[in-house]
C-alpha cells in the first residue's frame, strides 16, 4: 500500500510539471496568434490583397491621325484572332481538325496551340490563329455550335491607308521595345500595346497614347477571375490633325517615287503649314503594327536609298545653285554690289593659281544681278562671294533658316551646315580660304541644307518674314469658317527692297524666255511661280575630264551622279505656297535642277493653288471624304 | 476465468453507469464538434456538401461509440489493451504492404466501405499499451533498465512504421506520446536526457533516412519566404490568411484567402487557418480555450482515478489531445514544419474522428470506473 502511494506520488508530481509544459507551450500559441493577427495584421492584410486582388489595363483605342480636312492617315483597324478554352473544348485535337477545315491551319499552328494549352490553365484562351480576314472570321463564327471552346476575339491594330505614301510624317508604331519598358505609364506592360516609334506616331505618342482604364478584378489561386471588384473606362488616345494635304501629299509622293530617291516639300508661307512632306522611297508602316520579319527587316535596313529615312528633314543636300539668292541679299545688304553692278562670264574664273568655271563652258557675257540670278551665272556669284565675303554670307543663310533645326514636331531632324570662318578653325584647326567661299558661294564646299530648310528659305524669300514650317494643327480640321488666313510671323531682319530685285531675278529664272527654268513654268499667268534651280555636285571634277569631256548623262554612274534641286514659290503677284524639291542623283544632265525638279514643283504649286484653302473649300475631294460641298 | 467473471459481473446497472457519465465533457466535445461542421460548411463556400453533412453523421456514429466505450469496464479496456495493439499493429503493416496511395503517402487501407488510416488507431492503442505495461511494474522496476526495453519496442515499431509510409507527423505524436507515458510512469530525468542525447546524435543519421519531401519542410519551416511558391507556399499562405484576419477576423463564410483557394486543403489539416482568418484573433483563442477546458476535465478524471491505469490512461488520452491540438496549430502559425496532423474533433475525415471519440470514450470511462480498484495484473483488488 504504501509503495502504492508513492507511486501514485511521482505520478501526480509528473502530471503537474507536464501540465506545466503544455500550458508553456499553450501560451506560446496563444503568443503567436497575436504577433500575427495583431501586431503584424496590416502586413498580412496586405499580402492578401496582393494575393486575390489583380488589377487588370484595359488599352485605350490610340488616337487617329488625319490630314487637315478629316482625311484620315492612320487609324485603327478590327482584328479578329481565333482563341480556345481548353476546359470548354472536350476533345481539343477534334476541335483543330474542325477548325482546320474552315480556315488554314498549319502543323506548326497545331503544334504551338497544343504546347500553350500545356502550359497555361484549362480556362485561358490561347490563340489559335490572329489576324484573321473577315471571311475566315465570319466561316468560324457561324459554324462556333460545332467548334465547342472556340471563340473570336476582337482587338484593334494599327493601319495606315496611304501606305508608304505619307510614312516618313506620320511614322509607324511597334511592339514596346526593353529600354522603353521603364516609363511610367503603365500601358507600355501590356503584350498587345503598341508605341509610336518614328514619324508623329512617335512625337506625338503620349497624347494618342489616352490613358488605360482599369479593371480590378478578384482572382483565386489559379488566376480565375471571380468577380469584378471595380471598374474604370480608360480614355482613348486624342485625335492628331496634321497640317497636310493629303491630295498634295499623295501626288509629291509619286512624283519623289518616281525619281527612285527624293524629298519635296510644300509649304503654305502665310502659316508655316506644311502641306505635303514627301520622302522616296517609302515603307508600308502597317507591316511595323503587326511585327516585321527578320528579312523584311533586313531588307529596309539594308536598302542603299534608305527607305526608312525621313529626307526632307534627315536627308542634308549642298543646296547647289539655290543657294545664290541668300547670296545676293548678303551681297545687296553689305553693299558690295548694286542690281546694275556688271561683271564678264568668260566661262570662267581665276582666282589665285585655281581656275573656277561656270556651268555654261562659253561664258555668259556681262552679268547683272537680275541675269545672274536668272541664267544661274557660277562666275557672278565667284565675284559677288568674294566681295561678299563667307562670314556675311553665313550670317544672312542663317537668317533665312539654314544651319539650324527648325523644331519641326518630327523626330530625326537634321540641321544641316552653314560654315564659316570660326566654324573652319574651330572644326579644322586652319583658317578659312578665300577659294572656298567661291565654293560655298554656288552652294558647294561644306554647304549643306535639308528640303525642308530650302522650303523655309523659299518661303522667308517670298513673305520677307521668319516663317516657321509646323506639322499640326491646334485648331482641328480645317474649316472654312475658322480658317486662319495668317500667322504674323515676325519680319525678317533685310531690306524688303533687295528681297524684291532677287525675288524678280527667281520670277526671271522661270517665266523669262533664257531663264534656267523657263521649260518649268506655269502657263496659267494667275498661278505662275518663281523660282532657283540648283545642281549640286558631288564629285570633284579632275581638271582631265574637263579637258577630254565630262561622262553625259547616263553614262554617269548612279551614285556619282549630281542632286537636282529646286525651290520656288507662287503665286509671282502674292506668293502664298512654296514648294522645294531634292531629287538625289536625279542630275543626269548638267541642268537637272530645272529638268527634274522644277516641274515636279511646277506640278505640286499649281495643285495647291488649285486647292487653295483661303477659297473656303478643297477643289476635289480627297480619299473618299469631303467636308464642305458647295 | 475469474477475472472474467469480475469485471462482467455487473456493479452497477447500464442505467447508473450512464448517468455517471461526465455529461458536461459530452457538451464541451460536441460543441467543439460543432465548430467544426461551421467551418466544413464554409470550407465549401457555405454548403453542407460535401464535408460538414457527412462530418455531423460521422459525429453522431462517434458519440455512441464513445458512449458505448465510456459504460464498458475499465479492466476489460486493460485486458484488451494488448490485443488491440496487436491488431492495429498489423494493420500498420498491412498498409506498408498493400496500401492506397493517398497525397504521397501510404496511410489508407480499404475496406471497401470506409477507408482506415490504422495510424490514427496506433495513436491511442499504443497509449492503452503502455499504460497496461506500467501498472504492472513497482517503482523498482521502472528503475531497471531492462524493463524499459519491451515498451520502448512498443514506441519504436510502430513510430517507424508510420516514418516509412512516411508521416512525420503521426511519428512525432507516437514519440512524444509515448515518451510521456514514460515520464508519468516516473521513469529517471537522466534516462531522458540520455535518449535525447542519444537522439542528438543520431540526429544526422537520422536526416539522411528522410524524404526530399520531408527534408524541404524542414528548410522550408527555417525560411519559409524563401520558397513561397514551391514548398514554403502551404505555411506562407497558412500564414497570410491568419494574419489578415485580425482581431476579429473577416466574418462567418467571409475568408477570402480560403474560398478563393489559396489555401490548400482548407477542410482538413488548415482548417485552423480558416477559423482563424474568418474569426480573427478571438475565434483562436475562443477555440484554444474550449480545447483547454478539456484538458482541465482530462486531468480532474485522471486525478480522481482511484487506479494507476485509470490515472496513466487519462493523463495519456489527454496528452495525446494536446499532441494533436498542439502540432496541427503550431504547424499551421508556422512554429513547426508542415506535418500531416488533423485538429481533433474539427479536421475533416473518419478515421482521425473515430480515434478521437474513441479516446474520449475511454477517458469517460475511466471516469465511471473511477472507483474500481485495479491490481498490477488487472484483477480486482478488494
Amino acid at each position: 500500500m504504501k509503495r502504492e502511494s508513492s507511486r501514485s506520488k511521482v505520478l501526480t508530481r509528473r502530471a503537474l510539471i507536464l501540465a506545466g509544459g503544455k500550458l508553456a507551450l499553450l501560451g506560446s500559441i496563444a503568443g503567436r496568434l497575436y504577433y500575427l493577427q495583431v501586431a503584424q495584421s496590416s502586413r498580412y492584410a496586405m499580402l492578401a490583397d496582393e494575393n486575390r486582388i489583380n488589377i487588370r489595363l484595359l488599352a485605350p483605342p490610340r488616337g487617329r491621325i488625319v490630314d487637315r480636312f478629316g482625311v484620315p492617315l492612320a487609324v485603327n483597324r478590327p482584328t479578329y484572332r481565333a482563341v480556345l478554352v481548353a476546359e470548354q473544348a472536350g476533345d481539343i485535337p477534334s476541335t483543330l481538325d474542325a477548325v482546320a477545315t474552315l480556315v488554314p491551319l498549319s502543323d506548326s499552328d497545331r503544334r504551338r496551340v497544343l504546347r500553350d494549352i500545356r502550359n497555361k490553365h484549362s480556362f485561358v484562351p490561347v490563340a489559335i490563329r490572329e489576324d484573321m480576314k473577315w471571311d475566315e472570321m465570319t466561316r468560324i463564327d457561324v459554324n462556333s455550335l460545332d467548334l465547342p471552346g472556340v471563340s473570336i476575339e476582337q482587338g484593334l491594330i494599327r493601319n495606315y491607308p496611304f501606305s508608304d505614301s505619307v510614312a516618313h510624317v506620320v511614322g509607324y508604331v511597334a511592339a514596346v521595345s526593353e529600354d522603353e519598358l521603364d516609363s511610367d505609364d503603365p500601358l507600355v506592360e501590356l503584350p498587345d500595346f503598341r508605341i509610336g516609334k518614328s514619324g508623329v506616331e512617335k512625337s506625338y505618342d503620349l497624347e494618342l497614347r489616352g490613358t488605360a482604364g482599369t479593371s480590378q478584378v478578384e482572382v483565386n489561386a489559379f488566376g480565375r477571375v471571380v468577380r469584378e471588384l471595380a471598374h474604370e473606362d480608360g480614355m482613348s488616345g486624342q485625335e492628331l490633325v496634321l497640317t497636310l494635304d493629303m491630295a498634295l501629299q499623295d501626288l509629291a509622293a509619286r512624283r519623289c517615287a518616281a525619281e527612285g530617291s527624293g524629298a519635296a516639300v510644300v509649304l503654305d508661307s502665310w502659316t508655316g503649314e506644311v502641306l505635303a512632306m514627301a520622302s522616296s522611297p517609302g515603307f508600308d508602316p502597317s507591316a511595323f503594327s503587326t511585327g516585321l520579319t527578320p528579312a523584311q527587316w533586313q531588307a529596309l535596313v539594308e536598302n542603299p536609298l534608305n527607305p526608312l529615312s525621313n529626307k526632307a528633314i534627315s536627308g542634308t543636300y549642298p543646296p547647289g545653285s539655290t543657294f545664290k539668292p541668300v547670296v545676293a541679299m548678303a551681297a545687296l545688304e553689305a553693299g558690295v554690289i548694286t542690281p546694275d553692278t556688271h561683271f564678264n562670264c568668260p566661262g570662267y574664273y581665276d582666282f589665285g593659281n585655281i581656275r573656277f568655271h561656270c556651268w555654261q563652258k562659253n561664258g555668259h557675257g556681262s552679268m547683272n544681278l537680275r541675269d545672274g540670278i536668272k541664267h544661274s551665272c557660277d562666275v557672278y556669284f565667284f565675284e559677288v562671294s568674294r566681295r561678299t565675303g563667307i562670314d556675311r554670307i553665313a550670317a544672312m543663310a542663317k537668317r533665312f533658316g539654314m544651319g539650324s533645326a527648325l523644331g519641326i514636331d518630327i523626330p530625326g531632324e537634321r540641321p544641316g551646315l552653314i560654315p564659316n570662318s570660326a566654324w573652319k578653325k574651330a572644326t579644322f584647326g586652319v583658317p578659312w580660304q578665300q577659294g572656298e567661299t567661291l565654293s560655298a558661294g554656288i552652294g558647294q564646299s561644306y554647304v549643306l541644307t535639308t528640303p525642308l530648310q530650302l522650303a523655309t528659305y523659299a518661303a522667308r524669300l517670298a513673305t520677307g518674314r521668319t516663317v516657321m514650317p509646323r506639322i499640326t494643327r491646334e485648331a482641328g480640321i480645317f474649316t472654312p469658317e475658322a480658317a486662319v488666313d495668317q500667322v504674323d510671323f515676325p519680319e525678317l531682319a533685310i531690306s524688303l527692297k533687295d528681297l524684291k530685285l532677287v525675288t524678280d531675278g527667281m520670277a526671271a529664272v522661270v517665266n523669262e524666255p533664257g531663264g534656267t527654268a523657263y521649260g518649268a513654268r506655269i502657263l496659267d499667268p494667275g498661278l505662275a511661280m518663281a523660282g532657283k534651280s540648283g545642281t549640286s555636285q558631288i564629285r570633284h571634277i579632275s581638271d582631265a575630264e574637263r579637258e577630254h569631256g565630262l561622262p553625259k548623262g547616263k553614262q554617269v554612274p548612279w551614285k556619282d551622279r549630281d542632286h537636282a534641286l529646286f525651290i520656288s514659290f507662287a503665286p509671282v503677284a502674292n506668293p502664298r505656297y512654296v514648294c522645294a524639291v531634292v531629287a538625289e542623283h536625279g542630275g543626269a544632265e548638267a541642268s537637272g535642277g530645272s529638268a527634274v525638279a522644277a516641274p515636279i514643283c511646277r506640278d505640286l504649286l499649281t495643285m495647291a493653288q488649285k486647292r487653295d484653302p483661303a477659297r473656303r473649300v478643297p477643289a476635289e475631294p480627297f480619299g473618299g471624304t469631303t467636308l464642305v460641298q458647295n | 476465468m475469474r477475472w472474467f467473471y469480475d469485471i462482467t459481473r455487473p456493479e452497477r446497472s447500464l442505467a447508473v453507469k450512464l448517468v455517471n457519465i461526465n455529461w458536461t465533457l459530452v457538451a464541451l466535445v460536441t460543441g467543439i464538434a460543432c465548430v467544426g461542421f461551421a467551418m466544413l460548411y464554409s470550407a465549401a463556400n457555405g454548403s453542407w456538401q460535401p464535408w460538414a453533412e457527412r462530418q455531423l453523421l460521422r459525429y453522431a456514429v462517434a458519440v455512441l461509440l464513445m458512449l458505448a466505450v465510456a459504460v464498458v469496464d475499465i479492466r476489460l479496456w486493460l485486458r484488451a489493451a494488448y490485443t488491440f495493439y496487436a491488431l492495429t499493429l498489423l494493420l500498420l503493416i498491412a498498409v506498408q504492404v498493400r496500401g492506397a496511395v493517398g497525397m504521397g503517402a501510404q496511410r489508407w487501407i480499404d475496406l471497401g466501405l470506409i477507408q482506415l488510416q490504422p495510424s490514427e488507431f496506433m495513436k491511442i492503442a499504443l497509449i492503452m499499451a503502455l499504460a497496461r505495461y506500467f501498472n504492472r511494474l513497482t517503482p523498482e522496476e521502472v528503475g531497471q533498465p531492462v524493463k524499459l526495453i519491451v515498451p520502448a519496442l512498443l514506441v519504436l515499431v510502430p513510430a517507424i512504421l508510420v516514418l516509412k509510409q512516411p508521416d512525420l507527423g503521426t511519428a512525432m505524436m507516437l514519440i512524444l506520446g509515448g515518451g510521456a507515458m514514460f515520464f508519468l510512469a516516473g521513469v529517471r530525468w537522466w534516462k531522458f536526457a540520455v535518449i535525447l542525447t542519444g537522439a542528438a546524435a543520431a540526429g544526422p543519421i537520422a536526416w539522411r533516412f528522410l524524404r526530399d519531401y520531408q527534408k524541404n519542410r524542414i528548410y522550408t519551416f527555417l525560411d519559409p519566404e524563401n520558397d513561397p511558391l514551391g514548398a514554403g507556399y502551404h505555411s506562407l499562405q497558412s500564414k497570410i490568411a491568419i494574419g489578415s484576419g485580425g482581431t476579429f477576423g473577416k466574418g462567418f463564410l467571409a475568408g477570402t484567402q480560403s474560398h478563393l483557394s489559396f489555401l490548400p486543403e482548407r477542410q482538413t489539416d488548415f482548417i485552423f487557418t480558416m477559423l482563424a482568418e474568418e474569426f480573427g484573433l478571438a475565434g483562436g483563442l475562443g477555440l484554444l480555450a474550449l480545447y483547454s477546458l478539456v484538458f482541465f476535465y482530462g486531468y480532474a478524471i485522471a486525478f480522481r482515478s482511484r487506479s494507476h491505469f485509470g490515472k496513466l490512461l487519462a493523463f495519456g488520452i489527454t496528452t495525446n489531445i494536446f499532441l494533436y491540438v498542439f502540432i496541427n496549430t503550431a504547424m499551421v502559425i508556422g512554429l513547426i514544419p508542415v506535418v500531416g496532423v488533423p485538429l481533433p474533433l474539427i479536421s475533416y475525415g473518419g478515421t482521425s474522428m473515430l480515434t478521437v471519440m474513441f479516446g474520449f470514450g475511454l477517458l469517460m470511462s475511466v471516469y465511471v470506473h473511477r472507483d474500481t480498484r485495479i491490481g498490477r495484473h488487472g484483477d480486482v483488488e478488494h
